[in-house]
């Protein structure tokens, strides 16, 4: 550019002044991972999972006001892994704009993972007694088929959890995307990709013990999966990987690489036209975002003690859809808030008046697509702001 | 591999590289032998930054682009003027990417085949582009909108942990002071007024610092000031960039020519004519597809 025919430019101090050095230059060029208050937050969290809980559980005498019963602390870990499967549904769907229907799959799919080396696990104490599982004795199977060969080993099976979502989510994605299917369309294959995986699961033949999936753990690394401390440390686990997974979230979307996904979101166009290939960074968000629904699963499996194919359900992936959207999309923070409301309000109704749970969702979900745009969260900001108005 | 053949080899390698010394030093010798071309550069040796030729593309029949054929040279300021459905944004979708022709050839600098690159691949090669509609991102800061388009490795890890560099900051300031949005850093993209989109727009088009800028309708629903500015803003670009403005406002038309540059009017997807706007203007063909009879 031609220097000397160019409007005026302010000298480079009356730049920064104008952006005002403190915040909003900092604040553009290297936003912060959070603010304090967000580190407060956080650090809170960590207390509450990683000691708080614990004790309220162990410690706490049963008839104490302080306790916890192993239910609630069960509930709380389940809820803590749909809230790994929401947070994953924010980046995809509030920072990229795609609206995943079939992100129950990847949860299966890692649950699935987890819990074929848990049924390997029980070893010769199933019904029939047999080294092979129980389901597989019930077929007249005589060996394990080739699928199953790492079973028994953790280690493979973890990987597996990670690897067996991520990368069908990389060849799913990867068509998809470079056929630029976008919008609905694309939120229809998905719902239909992962209808069709729980028909092949149902199946008995696919060798995932059919539709009654994984049940029966016994024992989990050689100790037993149901003693208090096996499953205060799941909790914990699960509790310390989802605010690990926060972060790692509010580390991307502060990044250019989270600006450019919100830039696919509003303009995708003008992303490709800038010389960004939307094909690369779609395909990378989309995958990370099945690889954190396949660890919620893994972490699933053994808490909750089941695995079966009603979690492909295109119903399970579509409640995912409304965590997100009922705590407040492009928020991170929301869609763990949303899961913790939908699914607290879920178990409160099927204990009082389960006839009305469903009602209640699809009330919920109207509602706040109607009033609440940006879900919860959006409505605590707007009243903060509401006051503030008023104060002043 | 023996003795000899390594010996003629190494030799070989040697002459090589001294042939591309003396050419990288001989400087000023366009168009000379020994010129090195690199692949993913243009090559503007000839002068010619844009060249189509017999571009046709039909859509379910209806001929869009005729036969069309149009050279930009390096530097030059190109208005196009033509009637609704005349074929101009086809044919900035065609050199763009976004649009295959049936038939034809486009070619960046006289090496670089537009027609086998995708969209993002042209970009990056320096074809920057303006949207009929302004297009920016509504979600995101005038400051971001800025930050992304500035040139820079745009693949995946490198966005990850990409900083900001004092030079690329003050840039990015120098920039938002050119399109008057400097008191506008932080403000969100959507709630600036349609003139300010279309400058924040082309402000993100200069921060990509494109060889070739393809402007569709760029003054748009701007004010008569704001017109004004961006034909300043467009004529201090000019020699350094090569620009294609497509415009209606034959004011703003007459203001960038000055008089003496040519302008090619299209019609039916094809060149009607080429000439000053006077000239076109005069042009008999010209007033009849304009007016109509």
């Amino acid at each position: 550019m031609k220097r000397d025919r160019m409007p005026e430019v302010p000298a480079l101090l009356d730049v920064k002044a104008v952006l005002d050095p403190a915040t909003a230059l900092q604040e553009a060029s290297r936003p912060r991972l959070l603010t304090p208050a967000g580190w407060g937050g956080v650090l809170l969290a960590l207390a509450i999972v990683a000691i708080a809980v614990p004790l309220a559980n162990l410690v706490a005498p049963v008839d104490s006001v302080f306790h916890l019963s192993d239910y609630a602390v069960g509930l709380i870990g389940k809820i803590m892994c749909y809230a790994i499967c929401a947070l994953a549904m924010d980046l995809i769907w509030g920072y990229t704009g795609i609206l995943s229907l079939g992100h129950g799959l990847f949860f299966a799919l890692g649950g699935y993972a987890m819990g074929m080396y848990l049924m390997r696990q029980i070893g010769r104490d199933g019904n029939y007694a047999s080294e092979l599982p129980d389901f597989m004795v019930f077929l007249d199977w005589k060996a394990l088929p080739w699928h199953w060969a790492g079973s028994g080993s953790f280690a493979f099976q973890m990987l597996m959890a990670l690897l067996v979502p991520g990368l069908l989510a990389l060849v799913f994605g990867f068509f998809a995307f470079r056929s630029r299917i976008k919008g609905v369309y694309f939120s229809i294959i998905t719902q239909a990709l992962t209808f069709a995986a729980m028909l092949l699961f149902f199946r008995n033949e696919t060798g995932f013990g059919g539709n009654n999936g994984f049940t029966d753990f016994k024992r989990i690394l050689g100790t037993p999966i149901a003693t208090a401390s096996t499953r205060m440390l799941l909790f914990v686990l699960t509790g310390g990987v989802l605010i690990g997974f926060f972060l790692m979230a509010r580390a991307i979307v502060t990044s250019k690489f989270g600006r450019v996904l919100q830039a696919i979101r509003d303009a995708e166009s003008r992303v490709m036209f800038t010389g960004y290939d939307p094909l690369a960074y779609k395909l990378a968000i989309w995958t990370l975002s099945a690889v954190m629904c396949g660890v919620a699963g893994a972490l699933y499996v053994p808490q909750v003690g089941i695995i079966n194919p009603s979690e492909m359900s295109p119903a399970a992936s579509i409640e995912m859809a409304i965590w997100a959207a009922v705590g407040g999309r492009a928020t991170l923070i929301g869609p763990i808030v949303g899961a913790f409301f939908v699914n607290g309000a879920k178990s409160w109704f099927t204990q009082v008046v389960p006839e009305f749970w469903l009602y209640f969702l699809g009330a919920l979900f109207i509602a706040v697509t109607l009033f609440l745009p940006n879900g919860l969260v959006g409505l605590a900001a707007q009243l903060r702001r509401k006051k503030k108005d008023v104060a002043e | 591999m023996t003795p000899e053949l390594q010996q003629a080899g190494a030799e070989a390698l040697q002459r090589w590289r001294q042939k591309e010394q003396v050419s990288a030093s001989s400087g000023g010798r366009s168009a000379s032998f020994g010129r090195l071309v690199h692949a993913h550069e243009p090559d503007f040796a000839h002068g010619v930054a844009l060249y189509l030729d017999d571009i046709t593309v039909s859509f379910d029949g209806f001929k869009a682009l005729n036969a069309l054929s149009l050279a930009i040279n390096v530097g030059e300021l190109r208005c196009i003027i033509g009637p609704n459905g005349a074929g101009k944004t086809t044919m900035m979708d065609v050199i763009t990417g976004k649009t295959r022709p049936d038939l034809g050839s486009a070619s960046f600098g006289q090496n670089i085949d537009l027609l086998r690159l995708r969209e993002n691949a042209i970009a990056q090669i320096g074809i920057g582009r303006k949207f009929q509609k302004p297009t920016v991102y509504e979600q995101l800061s005038v400051f971001e909108n800025l930050e992304l388009a500035l040139a820079a490795d745009r693949r995946v890890r490198a966005s990850l942990f990409s900083r900001l560099s004092g030079a690329q900051l003050d840039r990015i300031g120098e920039v938002m002071a050119l399109i008057h949005l400097l008191p506008e850093a932080q403000r969100t993209a959507g709630l600036l007024s349609h003139g300010q989109k279309q400058w924040l727009e082309i402000g993100m088009l200069l921060m990509q610092d494109p060889k070739l800028l393809l402007l569709d309708e760029p003054v748009a629903g701007m004010t008569d000031e704001e017109t004004e500015r961006t034909a300043e803003l467009f004529l201090s670009l000019e020699g350094q960039h090569s620009l294609v403005v497509v415009e209606h406002d034959m004011k703003f038309v007459e203001q960038l020519t000055e008089g003496w540059k040519k302008v090619t009017v299209l019609h039916e997807g094809r060149v009607l004519a080429e000439g000053t706007l006077a000239d076109v203007q005069a042009n008999e063909q010209v007033v009849e597809v304009y007016l109509g009879r």
